[in-house]
């Protein structure tokens, strides 16, 4: 057979549909709005990117019911990352070039967001991460924005509750280094406790999902000291305080918003009682805003919203209401209107998008009482 | 003082778990020559098995004693069955097939180990626990230090078997049988040796070791999903180990677990304290690990325990 007479009519149809891939589908004016979420419904952090797709979820049905954004439903896809970087990168691809999407809601850890950013900066469609706390997530460039507060802020938090509230004077650190959002909390923590007047006994590392860390609680409990900052995401932060626990440490353990999940408690059980977390909402505030919406997540998933599901919500309405304001869908316009955010009012508090693209929030503390969250300070935005 | 006993304590208890994982490997490539990729599925099936298995009974809410030793058998003898039945269709067909298409086949059973087991009918997507069927108590302490359920099990458990399986290499005609397989396969065939038989023996056994690690590393770390990395590189440390001790080698696999285990362990606390206050130090705890496997391949490339043989061109 002639190979090469074979090959290449072959050929040019592969080159074609290839070039055909590479081009994003333009929005064309008419039929629904569509809007992409890539988030980890499956993996180690699964609940993160399942609660945060229940809140967009939630905020587009209410949406459609009052007739939609410039008179066009709302359609929304969602693509598992499984929280691997790798994944995320693609998840993101797809969700312009395949599904064409105007703009694009994730990630929640920061590692991923910082995946999937560059892709949304460079086809020029804004992305808005719901919770990715670590600063280098807006400095990707002017597509991208957050509704949370930032590491800086956190770190700052932690080590204002535990020195005022808690009375520690010595912490230790125990951080994930294999994440970006765990290693600069961790770092923004120790800047505010030193300047603060703590000292800080033991830096010790760890890498997310590798838990035969026995070496590295032995010098946890070794350090004698009153707190513990433990900046990883739950799954991994469960098992840790239960070894802890296991090894002798009584030291207090303080963590992050990566802690927030229904599961922290169901794997780290009892061990995790007197354990605080700082967090970007509680579904015990008294607040109007923060009691209609438990009210109505609860009523359409029987289950209690987490702070994810929270800036999910705020994210997606911040989105509506942007492309409500903005010239057009396209690109350039939706991220002037997104940008130029002001007093924004959501679940989680007002704010506004400032220079750099990032939410100046408040914070609770989240408390853990025989099995159960109790607030245990609020901490205002600075 | 209290240190190093704790220290070596912990470091007895993860070598045990590196060896029983190891033993598997190392147990395949002895009679057939092949690193078995999959080894470390059969691990995560193993401690998901057991969540499956402790679950049904309703023993992850208030167990009665003989809970754990019924859930391990039962768990043992599944991941037994599985070994023997990848073998039967993956494995056995490529018997004759040149060594690098068994080694692919074994990657591939290894990534549908791993998609099958996240199916929501199966185990799941989320990271779960199976420790309230038996929480890690302490037994008894020495000095300031005590001495926990999980870490006595491992030892022990890692002991009893990996003696079991060096006497039923060593002293029983199915070893006999075993050893002359890994030795020749062809002039053992002619022997009056039934390979085929002395291989699945081999992946019976080895699955069912891999079973047993994975039930304890699950008891001590709670569980992931089967496609999350931290089985792999379980895997990994284990392989290594048995590397180290000299691939195919019963004791050797032993002997380099609890060298794994020492460097994670007991040199990187000492080393981190020694260093207090230089944080990346610390932070090398994995490329310790492998730096072991390079000294000893640029050493001794047999392993410790393994003897040099010339490949025959």
């Amino acid at each position: 057979m002639d190979l090469r007479g074979w090959l290449r009519p072959k050929m040019f149809l592969l080159v074609l549909a290839a070039l055909l891939a590479c081009s994003k589908k333009e929005d064309g004016g008419s039929g629904p709005i569509k809007i992409g979420h890539f988030a980890s419904m499956t993996g180690a952090q699964a609940t993160f990117g399942i609660s945060t797709d229940r809140a967009i979820q939630l905020a587009i049905k209410e949406r459609n019911a009052k007739g939609g954004v410039k008179g066009r439903m709302i359609e929304l896809k969602t693509i598992d990352d499984a929280g691997k970087q790798s994944e995320a990168a693609t998840a993101v691809t797809r969700l312009i070039n395949d599904y064409g999407a105007v703009a694009i809601l994730g990630e929640v850890a920061s590692s991923l967001s910082l995946a999937g950013g560059p892709i949304a900066q460079k086809s020029k469609i804004p992305m808005i991460s719901p919770s990715s706390t670590n600063p280098d997530v807006t400095a990707i460039g002017d597509y991208i924005s957050r509704v949370c507060f930032l590491d800086d802020f956190q770190g700052w938090v932690v080590a204002k509750f535990a020195f005022e509230n808690l009375k520690a004077k010595k912490a230790a650190v125990l951080y994930d280094q294999a994440q970006a959002y765990s290693s600069a909390l961790g770092k923004f923590f120790e800047e505010a406790w030193t300047e603060m007047g703590g000292t800080i006994t033991v830096k010790a590392a760890y890498t997310g999902g590798n838990l035969e860390i026995s070496s590295q609680l032995q010098q946890l409990a070794g350090s004698e000291s009153d707190v513990i900052f433990l900046p990883g995401y739950y799954s991994d932060a469960a098992t840790i305080i239960r070894k802890a626990r296991e090894a002798g440490i009584k030291a207090t353990f303080i963590g992050g918003d990566g802690w927030d999940s229904e599961e922290l408690s169901k794997i780290a059980g009892n061990a995790l009682d007197g354990n605080y977390f700082a967090n970007h909402y509680s579904p015990l505030e008294d607040r109007p805003d923060v009691k209609n919406f438990v009210a109505k997540y609860k009523a359409e998933y029987k289950a209690e919203p987490d702070g994810l599901a929270a800036l999910g919500y705020d994210a997606a309405l911040l989105l509506f209401d942007a492309m409500e304001r903005a010239k057009s869908l396209a690109g350039p316009d939706l991220r002037d209107a997104i940008n130029q955010t002001k007093n924004f009012t959501g679940v989680t508090g007002t704010f506004s998008i400032d220079a750099k693209r990032n939410a100046k929030k408040s914070a609770v503390i989240i408390g853990i009482k025989d099995g159960k969250q109790t607030i245990a300070a609020r901490i205002e935005k600075k | 003082m209290s240190d190093l006993l704790q220290t070596l304590i912990n470091t007895l208890a993860l070598g045990g778990l590196y060896a029983l994982i190891a033993l598997g490997y190392t147990l395949v490539y002895g009679i057939l020559r092949f690193i078995n990729f999959a080894h470390s599925d059969i691990v995560a099936w193993g401690g998901w098995l057991a969540f499956t298995i402790a679950s049904g009974l309703g023993f992850l809410s208030g167990a009665p004693g003989f809970a754990m030793p019924l859930v391990m058998l039962i768990t043992m003898a599944i991941c037994a069955a599985m070994g023997v039945t990848i073998e039967l269709l993956a494995y056995r067909p490529l018997r004759k097939a040149p060594r690098l298409n068994v080694l692919i086949t074994a990657i591939g059973v290894s990534l549908f180990l791993q998609n099958v087991g996240m199916n929501d009918k199966l185990f799941g997507t989320r990271p779960t626990t199976i420790v309230p069927m038996m929480p890690n108590t302490e037994l008894f302490s020495i000095g300031k230090v005590p001495v926990r359920l999980y870490d006595v099990l491992t030892i022990v458990l890692a002991l009893v078997l990996v003696v079991a399986l060096e006497r039923l290499v060593y002293r029983t005609k199915m070893g006999r049988a075993m050893r002359a397989v890994s030795f020749d396969e062809r002039v053992a065939s002619l022997m009056g040796i039934n390979v085929n038989v002395v291989v699945s023996v081999t992946f019976a056994l080895g699955s069912a070791l891999a079973a047993a690690g994975g039930i304890l590393f699950a008891l001590r770390n709670d569980l992931r999903l089967t496609s999350d990395s931290t089985w792999v590189l379980l895997g990994l440390k284990a392989f290594v180990a048995a590397v180290v001790g000299g691939i195919g080698n019963v004791r050797g696999a032993a002997v380099g677990a609890l060298l794994i285990a020492f460097v994670e362990v007991f040199v990187h606390f000492y080393i981190t304290r020694f260093f207090s206050g230089t944080e990346w130090v610390g932070k090398l705890q994995d490329v310790y690990v492998f730096m072991i496997l390079i000294a000893v391949l640029m050493w001794k490339p047999s392993g410790l325990f393994g003897k040099s043989t010339v490949e025959k061109v």
